[in-house]
Order: structure tokens, then sequence, then C-alpha cells
């Protein structure tokens, strides 16, 4: 019997000429987030790649092109994601308290034809996974979001969201870390720290870790 | 480590830089460093420090300092007409100054960014890996923000004996003033139109005023692309995105580690230094080339830097 081997395909495409961007699949999903991580663990003990971050459902990868072509690191990656992966470890978990109040709310909650406090119940019900931390310093995108809560994002971003805004848009939520730009819907505020600069590491959020909100009074 | 330069004057944005911290987009911190890294390891490398050292990145003008003891320095990037004591001073030329001397800038003449390596290499603050300045968390560098009048530049002690006079070679230097930027063909560029392609490396697009380290926003026609928005992926140096609305976006040093517009083009790495040099206001177009021809002249910058070690 072959040995076993889950189906995958991976696409590989050239990101410049030191860099390129494997993707495993484009929708939101933690497997594929599993599966991202791994490959992206493995890449980075490779002396050939110089940095390898995880996405959700893709790896950037960063190499020398002095020690291996596009090509042959592309037969590497489609080698490495082949293997199963291993069996995940859940992530931490962090609990974070949100006063729900934000300057959204109430229109998200007419948007979705639910009250505000269904919001509030229904953002608090899942363990959201971190299936990527970027963008500015701590953010994380956190998902998936209960489908009742599914929106696009706002038509017109804000110029100034405060630091420490819950948000929610597409099939996902997140935390501002910083005050900032941004165009999710604001539905509450978090004093939890996300980004310590002087900590190590400064971000709060590891991709793979778990996320549970709860509510709690100003 | 020793005071090298007090800061008379800091010029428009002076601040140390040196490789950046590649290992921090984890924490989704900006990998930063030198925006002209082929400019940036001249100015280390003619003057004996390893090329990852640190040294200064003035923009636009040029600071005015004053040595505090004799060392060895080297201009290079942008020409802003360099002085010292008042006497016009080669560019990417090991040169040394005295106690007492001053090296000012008598303007720009060319290009946006000017480099000045400091025998010993330039230190400061380092932050995660890394002394190049983040202005956005207030770390690294010079405690994290730019140069500000009263500042002692320090250098390490330099242990081998100052050499001046090491020259990089007139056509070993980067062509700035060819504002074609080489690109590869970017992993979304099927989402463009057939007519936003042909514009994207055809026309001429203008970096406008809000162009800064983080990126360039780029001014001309508005490109069309289709398709639902991208769960977001992690990002490099170099990528051109296309935000809806059709205005690409080209990263530059400080960018954001993770977006999710399409990557329609990528500068590649021997054409960035070139963008590194560019100012708002300037015209630029991309010229699209093959993996093949982006190694070779990455091949030969590299070969140009190693002339000097």
């Amino acid at each position: 019997m072959p040995p076993q081997r889950s189906a995958v395909r991976v696409r590989v495409q050239p990101l410049g000429d030191t860099a390129l961007i494997a993707e495993l699949g484009s929708r939101l999903d933690t497997a594929l987030n599993t599966r991202a991580i791994a490959l992206a663990a493995a890449l980075k003990k490779r002396r050939d790649v110089r940095q390898a971050v995880a996405a959700h459902g893709t790896v950037t990868v960063q190499f020398d092109p002095d020690q291996i072509t596009l090509e042959a690191l592309g037969l590497a990656i489609r080698r490495l994601a082949t293997k199963r992966p291993p069996v995940e470890e859940p992530g931490r978990l962090h609990r974070i308290p949100v006063v729900y109040d934000g300057p959204d709310l109430e229109h998200v909650a007419a948007e979705l034809r639910l009250s505000p406090e269904q919001v509030i119940a229904l953002h608090g019900r899942p363990i959201y996974r971190v299936f990527l931390v970027g963008f500015v310093p701590g953010w994380a995108y956190l998902g998936p979001l209960p489908d009742e809560l599914v929106l696009p994002r706002r038509a017109v971003p804000r110029t100034q969201v405060p630091a420490g805004s819950v948000a929610i848009a597409g099939q996902e939520t997140g935390i501002y870390p910083l005050a900032s730009p941004g165009g999710w819907h604001l539905i509450g505020r978090t004093t939890v720290r996300l980004f310590v600069p002087d900590s190590d590491p400064p971000s709060l959020f590891r991709v793979g870790d778990r996320v549970k909100f709860f509510p709690t009074s100003p | 480590v020793r005071a090298a330069l007090r800061v008379k004057e800091p010029g428009l944005l002076s601040t140390i830089q040196d490789l950046g911290r590649p290992q921090a987009v984890a924490a989704g911190v900006t990998p930063g460093g030198a925006m002209d890294r082929f400019a940036h390891s001249a100015a280390n490398l003619l003057i004996g420090n390893n090329r990852s050292a640190g040294t200064l990145e003035c923009t636009l003008t040029g600071p005015r300092l004053f040595a505090e003891r004799s060392c060895l320095v080297a201009i290079t990037g942008a020409d802003f007409a360099p002085r010292i004591n008042g006497e016009e001073a080669p560019m990417w030329t090991g040169v040394a100054v005295r106690e007492g001397d001053e090296i000012t800038f008598a303007g720009r003449r060319s290009g946006a960014r000017a480099y000045i390596g400091v025998a010993g290499g330039v230190v400061g603050d380092r932050w995660l890996g890394s002394l190049s300045t983040n202005l956005l968390a207030a770390r690294g560098g010079m405690h994290g923000r730019a140069l500000a009048v009263g500042d002692l530049v320090s250098a390490a002690d330099q242990e081998l004996p100052d050499e001046a006079g090491r020259s990089l070679a007139g056509d070993l230097r980067p062509q700035y003033s060819e504002h074609t930027l080489h690109a590869v063909i970017g992993p979304h560029a099927d989402r463009l139109s057939a007519g936003a392609r042909d514009a994207l490396f055809g026309e001429t697009f203008t970096l406008s005023h809000d162009s800064n380290r983080m990126g360039y926003r780029l001014e001309g026609s508005s490109l069309e692309a289709k398709g639902d928005e991208l769960l977001s992926f992690a990002l490099v140096a170099g990528a051109v995105q296309l935000p809806a609305g059709g205005r690409p976006i080209l990263l530059m040093a400080d960018h954001q580690t993770a977006g999710g517009y399409p990557v329609v083009a990528v500068v590649v790495s021997a054409s960035m230094p070139v963008a590194a040099q560019l100012a708002p206001g300037d015209e630029v177009r991309f010229h699209e080339v093959s993996i093949e021809t982006a190694l070779r002249m990455r091949a030969a910058q590299l070969a140009a830097l190693e002339s000097l070690i």
C-alpha cells in the first residue's frame, strides 16, 4: 500500500526574485491554517530560507537565491506540504474582557437584523483562532466569526480608531492594538494591551493561539 | 563606543538604520532598515565596517554635523552636495575628518536619501535584534526618534587602522537618475484587465506627497482589477499592491507586514535602491523583467559591493 498522503495542492508563485508565496488554500479554515503554520515552521529550519510567515492559508517565504532556485524551493515546499500535518497542540487561550459599547454596535445590529444583545452574545460565543499576526504591530486576524455576524467592511474607513477597539469585518474579528485608521465595525473596547514594545515577544497573540471574548462592564 | 559626531542641525528626517529586523514580522512589526541597502552597505564597506553596521539615513536634506573626534566617514546614496569645512567632499569614498571638522550639505542635487557611515559603525538602541529606528513604536536607533539638535552620534571603536580614500568606481554606482523600476509580475496580476496590465507596465506614475518609508502611493491612471478581497497574507518590500480604487502602492522598508490587496507586481531587489531614491513628485515607470534577469541584476549589484571588501 502506498504511504498515506493527504491531497494538497500548493500554488507557489514568485514575489520578486528573493521571495515567494505558497498558497495551500484560499478559504478561512482552521485546518488550512494549521498546515500553513507547520509548513512555515519546517521552512524556517532551512539554511536557504531567511523568513517564513504563515497567514490564513498561505506562507510567505523569503529565501537566498544564491543558495536555492525558486523552482527547487517550490519542489521542496510541495514535498513538505504533502506530509501529514502534525497533530496540533492547542494554542494558548487568551480570555479578553470587552465593554460592548462600540460606536457601530447599533448600526451592526440593525444591518444584521439582530438586537445589540444578540450581537454581543454571538460575538462572545466562539473560541476564535489567531489566523495571522500582522498588518500593524500586535494586530491579529481572529475567526471564524459566526455566520450571523458577517458584514462587509465600512464603505468609508475611519481616519482614527482608538487603541483597544474590538471590531468585526467579513468573517473575522480583531482588536486595534494602536490608534490607527481602520475600516472595521467597532462593537466594543478592551483594556488588554496587545503590543508591549519592551516585552519579548512584543505581541500578546501568536499565530495559532485561541481567543475568547467575554462581556464586562465599564 | 565613543561619541563621533554632534548634531548641530538634524535635517528634515535623519535616522539611524541598519539592515532591519526581519524576524520581527512574526509580531507584526515592520522589518524596517535602510531604504537603500546598496548605499547603506557601501557607506559601511568603504570604511572597513561590516555592511550590517548602523549608518545615518538622511532624507531630502542633509544634517550639519560636528566631529567630536577624528574619524573616517563615507557619504553615499543621494547627492545633497556634501561639504567638509565648506570644501566639496567626495561621495562613495572613505574620507578622514579631524576633530572640530564640520560636515554640511549644500543642497539636494539628486536622489532622496543620503547615507553617512562612520568607521566602527554608528551605534544606537537595539530593539528586536536591530538598531534601525522604528518611529511608530518609538524604539531603536536614537531612542526611537529622528536625530535632533545636540544629539551625539556614537560609533564603535575601530580595531583596524583607518584607511581613507577607498572609493566605489563610478560605473558601479546605481543609476539613480533612471527612474525605471524593474519588476516581475505579481501573484495576483491575473486580476488585472488587459488594459490595466498594459498601463501598469507602460504608463508613468507620480509619487504622491504622502509617500514615505512605509510606501509610495502612485498617482496615474486607475488600474482596474476584478475578484473578491483576499484573506490577508504576509507582504514583502517591493510589492506593488492594488487597493480598491486602483491606485497602486509600492511597499518600502517600513511596510505593513500583511494585507489583503492584490499584489500585481513586485519590484526586483536590484531596483529597490533606485526606488529608495525617489522623492514625492518624482515620476516613475515599471518595466517587466523575468526572474532570470532580476537575478542577473542582483548578482551584478552584489559584485559591486564585494569589490569593496
